[in-house]
């Protein structure tokens, strides 16, 4: 950028009004600090984005602006009102509206009615229904977007239920309009119309905060972009500075260059080969599409790349939980895929998943009934149809001891460990049986510092041990310092492979971006 | 480029800022736990012993409200109670009629209780239950020349079959299609009241009955009482301590519970879901339909008509939840319930109260223990989320 123009953003911007402005801001969950001494503003018609992982406080940060969660510190400021926001509905009166990411409208009403729910008017008691369609209609045509006030919700496509939600909050006065990942349930052309949406919204004054993880998006609709890792914003740039590259090295990038001791690999025989593999997600689209790769025994390959670029349907496709469309899955010359977990897990497949609170663990069980969670029937922890507490707990014992799994014992409930100490009763389950593949999918996210070093010492092991490693992760330096082989992905494929030793990291992002 | 004042503290001003790296490590976490420290003390009993807790005070404060109700009758309260509990506990007769009822009850309490650890609600124990008393006397009647005890025994086994099966829709509705169980166990209740009655009108009715009724159990295979004690109690009980030990010890129990507390986990280790529910729902249902069965021989007039099945399979439910989901539980659930059903014509025939009052009673104690509220109010955030899985309707 040059200079000049530089000087003469910066006296405009000067002059704009601050609508929003986010001093100190702090907000703790028992010991997990969500939010760490929060910094930011927006100003008026401005597109501001906030970017980072799952978990990186996003949308903690937002719940605090709408009053959805109390602050324990620092102050929010509303068109100079520093006083706290108390509920939402103070925050609507204040100009604040905001659009959730499950929608909250009910499915067998028609749009205007869910318009003007929550604040009906009647006339001689009776629900003014002609009004409600009006108020679409104008608004509609004031904001370009086009609704059918009588069609049902549940019959409307998901991008026009979201449009609904947009109408509802504009509906009352907004100056600031926030959108928790609006972009999550969209398809590619709902997300480019939404966008555009929102530019004309910025140009009519609105100011927006939106919140994603995905760089396109953020390059293509914000002016300014805020990037939070683990609690705390850890930089802020205006999009017309960044490009994709710049924004990737800030999302995954972790400042702390964990260096990790290990040998070279040394590949054996071919352990899982994936051919033209194809996954659909929920939204039925073609997640994982022909992505092919190969991992032998003793080799950690990393697969590098943004979120939401298939990864998470590529590891529920070779776990057995998620069929794919087309293409095949070889474990050490089987066909697994169409097999189902159980048959994967028999096969030899070890799986630490990226959600451990949904798929890892049952929070109300006992640590050692969660580290046979997937073997509860083999022997010798069952005998037939009758379970042996005995060996259950001695596994535990020893598993305790050999993984440092801090708890109050075996008996303790899952539910009540740290996040770290969770991530070691998973990972412990995981390789204790000796896997020939072990899948790691974001194998540390959410974990404390300690943990993360001990989970990739561990992960090391288990590829010294002999077995083929593939690691999926979104923070490129643990890709980095762990993979023997990167493979870098994006849409759903492969679009990269290289030597772990010799790889560049500003290439990687730059691949991971799609420039390619 | 932004303006430097406007950047948070801390950052560097270039293109691409990030912060220093001490600032960006994030804390060491406490590495023990999460969760606040288990009480202790007093509250600490009550939280650990919630669930017993829980359905004493429900039991305690429906019997206060009943007797107010009881008093506006014009009936002195501890009278009324003396006279129905003295009744079904310290008379021979009584006692037998508290026993006969809670045989029934039992096996639909656990009916509900099964599925409840599954994440599911049977509502439908009821239907399960006169499937299996049908299909009871419809076979009954088919084997009516063999022996007693073969005639008996294909009574029950036909019972048990046609109330799994009767479950089992439900079952495979939910597995396959998401039907949602509380409503199809619902309609199934209503399609087996139709169904049964367009049998006992016809090709089951009994031509000398004169009103609809099925063929009478042969008299050889009808259930004798030892003293006091109907046989079906000791099947019941032994019934209970089984699925106590299937849920506690087994890995089919282990399936289950895993999938009533995180069907996302259940499924990620490898637990099919849609066999195992379908297999909970069976189970739970030849449960009931060994109780339609049991009904059928062991209760006089030993045969299939019109208001037989009461409201058991109902009550099962009330069973269930004042058992806070523990088969062991449906054992003192069902005698309290037993008792105040076998004595409630006693209490009429005394004091002139409506029978009815039961069923209030029943109401009022279901509502409360069912109440999560109440449970909140006592034990605010100690009460451990597991709790709630009485009262869960799955999804």
């Amino acid at each position: 950028m040059s200079q000049p123009t530089a000087t003469v953003q910066h006296e405009a911007q000067q002059e704009a009004e601050r609508l929003l402005d986010i001093a100190g801001l702090s907000k703790s969950f028992g010991t997990v600090r969500a939010n760490r001494d929060i910094s930011l503003h927006v100003r008026r018609g401005e597109i501001v984005a906030l970017l980072g992982e799952n978990g990186a406080g996003k949308s903690t940060l937002v719940k605090q602006i709408f009053g959805l969660v109390k602050p324990d510190g620092g102050t929010i400021t509303i068109k100079g009102d520093a006083s706290p926001v108390k509920d939402p509905r103070d925050a609507i009166r204040r100009g604040i509206g905001m659009v959730h990411q499950h929608f909250q409208l009910v499915p067998v009403m028609t749009v205007a009615e869910n318009m003007v729910l929550g604040h009906e008017t009647t006339s001689r008691g009776v629900l003014d229904i002609e009004g409600a369609r009006k108020l679409v209609r104008e608004l509609s045509a004031k904001h370009g977007l086009k609704v059918d006030p009588d069609a049902e919700v549940e019959d409307l496509p998901v991008g026009t239920q979201q449009r609904v939600e947009i109408l509802k909050a504009l509906s009352r006065r907004v100056d600031l309009l926030i959108l928790d990942e609006p972009t999550a349930v969209l398809t590619p052309q709902e997300t480019d119309e939404l966008l555009s949406v929102m530019k004309e919204l910025a140009a009519g004054g609105t100011s927006i905060v939106f919140i994603t993880h995905k760089l396109r998006e953020v390059l293509a609709a914000a002016d300014r972009v805020y990037v939070l890792r683990q609690g705390a914003v850890v930089g802020e740039v205006a999009t017309a500075d960044t490009d994709a590259r710049g924004l990737a090295t800030m999302m995954v990038g972790r400042d702390v260059v964990l260096r990790v001791d290990k040998d070279e690999a040394t590949p054996g025989d071919e352990v899982l080969s994936i051919k033209d593999l194809v996954v659909l997600d929920d939204r039925n689209l073609r997640a994982v599409d022909g992505f092919s790769l190969d991992v032998r025994a003793g080799e950690i390959v990393g697969v590098a790349g943004v979120e939401g670029n298939g990864q998470r349907e590529l590891v529920e496709a070779i776990a057995g939980m998620r069929p794919p469309q087309s293409g095949r899955i070889d474990l050490l010359g089987k066909d697994i895929t169409k097999a189902n977990p159980h048959d994967t897990h028999v096969a030899g497949v070890g799986h630490i998943p990226e959600d451990r609170e949904r798929h890892g663990l049952v929070a109300s069980y006992s640590l050692a009934d969660n580290l046979v969670l997937n073997r509860f029937s083999e022997k010798p922890f069952a005998n037939g149809f009758v379970r042996d507490f005995d060996e259950v707990r001695k596994n535990a014992e020893s598993l305790f001891q050999e993984f440092d799994i801090r708890a109050a014992g075996v008996t303790a409930m899952a539910g009540s460990l740290s996040g770290g100490n969770k991530q070691k009763v998973v990972v412990a389950r995981e390789m204790s049986f000796g896997p020939k593949l072990l899948m790691a999918a974001q194998p540390t996210r959410g974990v404390d510092v300690g943990s993360i070093e001990f989970i990739h010492r561990r992960i090391v092991a288990a590829r010294d041990e002999g077995a083929a490693v593939l690691l999926v992760s979104a923070e490129l330096d643990e890709v980095l310092s762990l993979a023997d082989r990167i493979a870098v992905i994006h849409g759903g494929k492969v679009v990269a492979e290289m030597p772990g030793s010799d790889a560049d990291r500003t290439e990687i992002g730059r691949l991971m971006a799609g420039d390619h | 480029m932004a303006d430097p004042r406007d950047e948070p503290s801390g950052a560097d001003h270039g293109a691409v800022t990030t912060q220093p790296t001490t600032e960006a490590t994030p804390p060491p976490v406490v590495p023990e736990r999460g969760a606040p420290p288990p009480p202790t003390g007093v509250l600490g009993l009550l939280v650990r012993e919630q669930s017993i807790i829980v359905p004493l005070v429900a039991v305690v404060a429906a019997l206060a409200i009943g007797a107010v109700l009881i008093r506006a009758q014009g009936v002195n309260p501890t009278f009324a109670y003396e006279t129905l509990f003295k009744y079904s506990f310290l008379t021979a007769d009584g006692l037998q009629g508290t026993f006969e009822k809670m045989v029934p009850l039992i096996l639909c309490g656990l009916a509900v209780v099964i599925p409840l650890r599954v994440g599911l609600f049977n509502i439908g124990a009821q239907g399960q239950l006169m499937a299996g008393a049908i299909a009871a006397a419809a076979t009954a009647h088919a084997v009516r020349e063999a022996p007693g005890v073969v005639v008996a025994i294909v009574a029950m086994v036909a019972g048990i079959l046609a109330g799994a099966m009767w479950a089992s829709i439900a079952g495979a509705l939910k597995a396959t299609r998401g039907v949602h169980e509380v409503i199809s166990t619902i309609m199934l209740n209503s399609i087996a009241a139709g169904l049964i009655d367009y049998l006992v009108n016809g090709p089951l009715k009994d031509p000398s009955s004169a009103y609809p009724a099925s063929f009478p159990a042969p008299e050889a295979s009808r259930f004798v009482p030892l003293g006091v004690v109907p046989i079906g109690l000791p099947i019941a009980l032994v019934l209970a301590l089984a699925v106590a030990w299937m849920l506690r010890r087994t890995t089919l129990g282990f399936q289950f519970e895993t999938i009533g507390r995180n069907r996302h986990a259940a499924s990620y280790a490898g637990i099919k879901l849609s066999g195992m529910i379908v297999l909970a729902m069976a189970i739970a249902g030849g449960l009931a339909g060994l109780a339609g069965s049991v009904e059928y021989l062991g209760i006089d007039p030993y045969r299939y008509q019109d208001g037989i099945a009461g409201s058991l399979g109902f009550d099962g439910i009330t069973i269930a939840l004042l058992a806070r989901s523990s088969p062991l539980g449906t054992i003192p659930a069902a005698l309290l319930v037993g008792a105040l059903r076998a004595g409630s014509s006693n209490l009429m025939f005394n004091t002139g109260i409506q029978p009815e009052i039961v069923d209030m009673l029943l109401a009022i104690t279901l509502l409360l223990v069912s109440l999560p509220i109440i449970a909140k109010l006592i034990f605010r955030r100690h009460t451990a989320k597991s709790s709630a899985l009485a009262t869960s309707w799955g999804s």
